[in-house]
């Protein structure tokens, strides 16, 4: 039977150390709400997502308050929007019409965000997913809860750069149109490479096309717990530090891996995934960074950064794989910015910059995340950020992604406050050499070679 | 049989046992085993209950218990016995 000790141990990890099942993602199929019409679309959407997700906040709080765990998010990711809406949309305004209904269904049923305002165009873009890419900047103005992806490239079709290129500039679009709100507009749109079909982690989250009609997918967290069992193991060998860390990892993932059973159970929906991710919170203790810092480096930014946090991301895999029957998402440690206190202070202090951020993206998921960057930067800049991460993930067979927020009005020193999990984030430097030649070329980036690993 | 843990953690008064036992008495919650010890100078008391029958939710009975130990200054929690078995058993 189970002894205090242990019943005393996960006590502490939830209320202490910030355990918590950081969302319960249900991914919903929308080919099915297929019409040429845009009202009818509009409407059977409305139907399809109010009528499976009516009872996901519910089970939730249920669950919650049954094994005394919190679950911070309830959340929905549907298909990519532009694969629903191509039969039906003729202009932006029309796909502006279906993030509006979006945006409803997830206020009906309570979730805090809707992903899927998305289109998968690694290789060439139909004309409805230039469309839906073009409404963009409307569609996340005029609404609050949808969360917008592009995946614009993958290790098997190379890098789509018109993609790109258009990206850099609804990027910054997107930016203008939010500007009265911190440009969080921005906060709310992914650029991926390799993008997950089962992702259930905000703001990237869609329901792929390779997934069943309705879908539970969890996403576990606990940079807070990680970091507390490394208190103990100060001056000790990398096997006591690996061994530590796997150990933490599966015991979080349990908790995980028993939240989604119970909610697809109580739901009547198919489990999917667990996402093993670091997932950081804006609370003091639930950093990344502090994990890093635990393991000896001064800062987070140091030399040492990339290979501490290449160790942090494979031992929370090698944990959390045993203790659960399926995995997939992101699975990794988390490294936003805006969202961890401990890499706003390392930023603050000068000691983190753009370009370790990049650098550390080639170890762990996902990529640069809640970077809060001059207004002014230009388009094709932020194009090739969007570029050199594309093809980190690219030549790696990783999945990266790019999460930058150019801040209308703000410059180097100021910081920017999106407001809960979003967090605080301090506007960055960003290298102000000119790429437009490069990012204004036409066409297709190939695919790499997958031999010759060098 | 469905197991629930209660567990209490706070400053050791008089009538804490006597007070949750009632409770769980009157919701026909059978107690199966009791241990207690001190952990960083803390009280901390655990109870494996049998909540088959229970009259109320686990939700509300999760509910009564946090406002009965915030009435005595203490922290009382009920868990669903899985949540320990899953983190704690291979």
């Amino acid at each position: 039977m189970i002894n205090i000790y242990e019943v005393h141990e996960t006590n502490e990890m939830i209320q202490h150390e910030n355990l918590d099942v950081r969302t319960i993602t249900m991914g919903i199929g929308l080919l099915d709400c297929v019409d040429s019409d845009i009202d009818e679309l509009n409407r059977k959407i409305y139907e399809k997502i109010t009528n499976c997700a009516r009872n996901l906040v519910k089970t939730g709080q249920e669950i919650e308050a049954e094994y005394g765990i919190p679950i911070v998010n309830k959340r929905i990711s549907v298909t990519p929007i532009a694969l629903v809406g191509a039969s039906a949309c003729r202009t932006k305004d029309d796909f502006v019409s279906i993030a509006k209904t979006l945006d409803k269904a997830a206020h009906e049923v309570g979730v805090n965000f809707l992903g899927g305002y998305s289109a998968l165009v690694s290789k060439h873009m139909t004309k409805a997913e230039r469309l839906l890419i073009e409404s963009i900047p409307e569609a996340l103005a005029s609404t609050e809860r949808v969360c917008s992806s592009i995946n614009v490239g993958s290790t098997r079709t190379g890098i789509n750069m018109d993609a790109v290129r258009l990206m850099g500039t609804i990027v910054k679009k997107t930016a203008e149109r939010t500007k009265d709100s911190g440009s969080i507009g921005c906060a709310k749109l992914v650029v991926f490479c390799n993008a997950p079909d089962d992702n259930p982690f905000m703001a990237g989250a869609f329901h792929g096309v390779t997934e069943g009609d309705c879908v539970i997918n969890v996403g576990v967290s606990g940079p807070g717990v990680v970091k507390h069992a490394l208190e103990s193991v100060h001056g000790e060998s990398f096997e006591v530090l690996c061994e530590t860390i796997k150990k933490t990892a599966f015991k979080v993932t349990r908790v995980g891996q028993l939240v989604a059973a119970e909610a697809s159970r109580r739901l009547g929906v198919k489990f999917g995934i667990i996402d093993l991710s670091l997932a950081p919170t804006p609370a003091v203790g639930d950093s990344v960074a502090d994990i890093l810092e635990q393991m000896g480096l001064e800062s987070v930014g140091a030399p040492g950064t990339t290979a501490a946090l290449a160790l942090l991301n494979d031992q929370v895999k090698k944990g959390g794989v045993m203790a659960s029957s399926y995995v997939g998402g992101l699975s990794g440690a988390f490294i936003p910015v805006s969202e961890d206190q401990g890499m706003i202070n390392a930023v603050n202090n000068g000691l983190l910059t753009l370009e370790k951020l990049e650098a550390m993206t080639c170890v762990c998921s996902v990529g640069l995340d809640m970077i809060a960057i001059p207004g002014d930067v230009s388009e094709h800049t932020i194009s090739g950020i969007i570029a050199d991460e594309m093809a980190i993930g690219m030549v790696n067979s990783k999945t990266t992604a790019v999460r930058v927020i150019p801040v209308i009005g703000k410059t180097i020193g100021d910081s920017v406050e999106f407001g809960g999990l979003l967090g605080t984030a301090p506007v960055m430097p960003v290298n102000r050499a000119s790429c437009e030649e490069f990012v204004s070329r036409k066409g297709l980036i190939p695919a790499p070679i997958h031999s010759f690993k060098n | 049989m469905k197991r629930t843990i209660i567990t209490v953690v706070g400053k050791d008064t008089i009538g804490i046992i006597a007070s949750v036992c009632t409770y769980l008495s009157d919701h026909k919650v059978n107690i199966l085993d009791i241990s207690q010890t001190i952990i960083s100078g803390l009280f901390n008391m655990m109870m494996v209950t049998d909540t088959t029958n229970c009259t109320v939710s686990a939700q509300q009975m999760a509910e009564d218990l946090k406002k009965l130990g915030e009435s005595m200054n203490l922290i009382i929690r009920s868990q669903n016995e899985e949540i320990f078995n899953m983190m704690h058993r291979v």
